[in-house]
């Protein structure tokens, strides 16, 4: 499985990586080293540190003294505050509007399409049915309304997304949304 | 006054299924354009149809003949009035709808990047909202931005988010949303053309998974992304829902990636030619009959002119 190299990646789009990675830990602070465990990728340390001292430059993170060096945690400018007019601003323009002007990663989930796409993750895809006709009756697989809290971590990308929790997985030991917002976060 | 006048008016009834059922068998990016093109053309068709209609009507008012220097009567025929009476109310509504989704289009597309412009955290070409209901879309404009709340990246592990990411570049990499915006100004000017929504968000969305899938190496990672979203919270039930996502994409999109390879299926190609010979037609119907309309408008008026 082919890895994208970071030497042939944008700077841009190792910044939004990195930021994307301080904001997945929820709360707690990164160093360095962790945000590049994180990315996984064939970067070095450094590239990692110096886009750190960038974003810290441009205030986008802060950071405090972690050891010998510095731990990194994203920015809120008004926890809760802008995030809630910007929920605000796009609820007056509807949802439907937004289907037309936006192409959104996911739609709404149908009754019956919540069971099927847990179906198709945890089965890995089965290779019998075509791929404009994914409704043919499988029995159920998982529970059926439990939050997505566990992490795949297998380096392969194999099987399953996981409704399981195996200990090794989510470093930050993701789950309920909302609880380890910095500075107390949005409530909703 | 010509029955060809009419086609343009009707086609969309036919062509619009028949593009619908057709994109299904045809790569993503190609159906998105063939969605967008057959929109484009029978909008264009459909709203000079009428305007062909109500100016014939009109140029039988004394000063709008006058204006168009005729010193003869145009000729027409009994249904030449009314017709060009619900024309002219149609185009009425024509113009209403098309000035409501420009407005819509730009209010929106303002108000969203003013938001997103206070309220995110800024990095290479990711703006990250501090909300937890999971969210992520591509955002238009110079430049473009890569739109993603803390709740969804929570949700993701690093490779997901990468892939992520990939699928929203793609967006905007393919000016993704001027298709979004032919459409619905095209469904602006013909209501039939709405059956071609939900298609071509489909064809968009696919076209980005699979340019998501290659840029991360991986279409199984590229469909767990996709689905791990689309679980991750199941935000509260959210008006106009049932409007929008009937048939339920995100698992049609997540099996398209698990299925090995989906084009190039076998035994399925006599359909979409015949649906393509039907379209295509319907297509040429349709602009050669606008087109014989405007000539013999054109024709009516210069005899009416006393050129001949």
């Amino acid at each position: 499985m082919p890895e994208p190299t970071a030497g042939r990646r944008p700077s841009g789009e190792l910044e939004a990586s990195v930021l994307a990675a301080l904001w997945a830990a929820g709360g707690r602070a990164l160093t360095p080293a962790d945000v590049q465990r994180e990315l996984g990728r064939e970067l070095a340390r450094t590239t990692v540190t110096t886009i750190l001292a960038r974003l810290h430059e441009k205030g986008t993170v802060s950071r405090r003294r972690s050891g010998r060096g510095y731990a990194y945690l994203p920015v809120q400018d008004s926890p809760g505050l802008a995030a809630r007019r910007m929920r605000s601003e796009l609820d007056k323009s509807g949802q439907d509007a937004r289907g037309t002007v936006l192409a959104r990663f996911v739609s709404e989930l149908g009754p019956d399409d919540e069971r099927l796409l847990r179906e198709l993750l945890v089965d890995g895809g089965p290779t019998d049915r075509s791929p404009d006709d994914p409704r043919d009756p499988t029995p159920m697989t998982g529970p059926g309304h439990a939050p997505v809290t566990g992490l795949d971590h297998s380096p392969d990308g194999a099987r399953a997304v996981g409704l399981d929790h195996s200990p090794d997985d989510a470093p930050d030991g993701n789950g309920v949304p909302g609880s380890r917002e910095p500075g107390g976060g949005p409530a909703r | 006054m010509i029955y060809s006048v009419w086609a343009p008016l009707l086609v969309p009834l036919v062509a619009a299924p028949a593009a619908r059922r057709l994109a299904d068998a045809l790569p993503p990016r190609r159906a998105a354009w063939l969605l967008t093109a057959t929109a484009a053309v029978l909008a264009a068709c459909s709203t000079a149809a009428l305007c062909l209609l109500a100016g014939a009507g009109a140029l039988r008012l004394p000063p709008v003949a006058a204006l168009g220097h005729l010193v003869l009567p145009l000729v027409g025929d009994s249904v030449t009035v009314p017709a060009a009476c619900a024309a002219a109310v149609l185009l009425t509504a024509v113009a209403a709808a098309l000035a409501e989704a420009v407005r819509r289009h730009v209010l929106l597309a303002a108000r969203t990047r003013r938001a997103v412009d206070a309220a995110g955290a800024v990095a290479g070409d990711l703006t990250v909202l501090a909300e937890d209901a999971p969210d992520a879309y591509a955002l238009p404009g110079r430049p473009g931005r890569v739109v993603v709340t803390a709740g969804l990246l929570r949700a993701l592990d690093p490779r997901e988010r990468e892939a992520l990411l990939a699928h929203e570049r793609a967006h905007l990499a393919g000016r993704h949303h001027l298709h979004l915006t032919v459409l619905a100004l095209a469904c602006a000017c013909h209501p039939a053309l709405r059956v071609l929504r939900a298609p071509l968000s489909y064809a968009l969305e696919r076209s980005a998974d699979e340019a998501a899938a290659a840029a991360v190496g991986s279409r199984r990672l590229a469909a767990r992304a996709i689905g791990r979203a689309a679980l991750a919270g199941r935000p509260q039930p959210r008006p106009y829902a049932g409007l929008s996502a009937a048939a339920g994409p995100v698992p049609r999109r997540v099996a398209a990636l698990l299925a090995p390879s989906a084009p190039g299926r076998s035994g399925a190609s006599r359909v979409p030619r015949f649906l393509a010979a039907v379209l295509a037609a319907a297509l040429t119907v349709s602009a050669v009959s606008a087109l014989d309309a405007a000539t013999d408008l054109h024709g009516s008026i210069e005899v009416a002119q006393g050129e001949r």
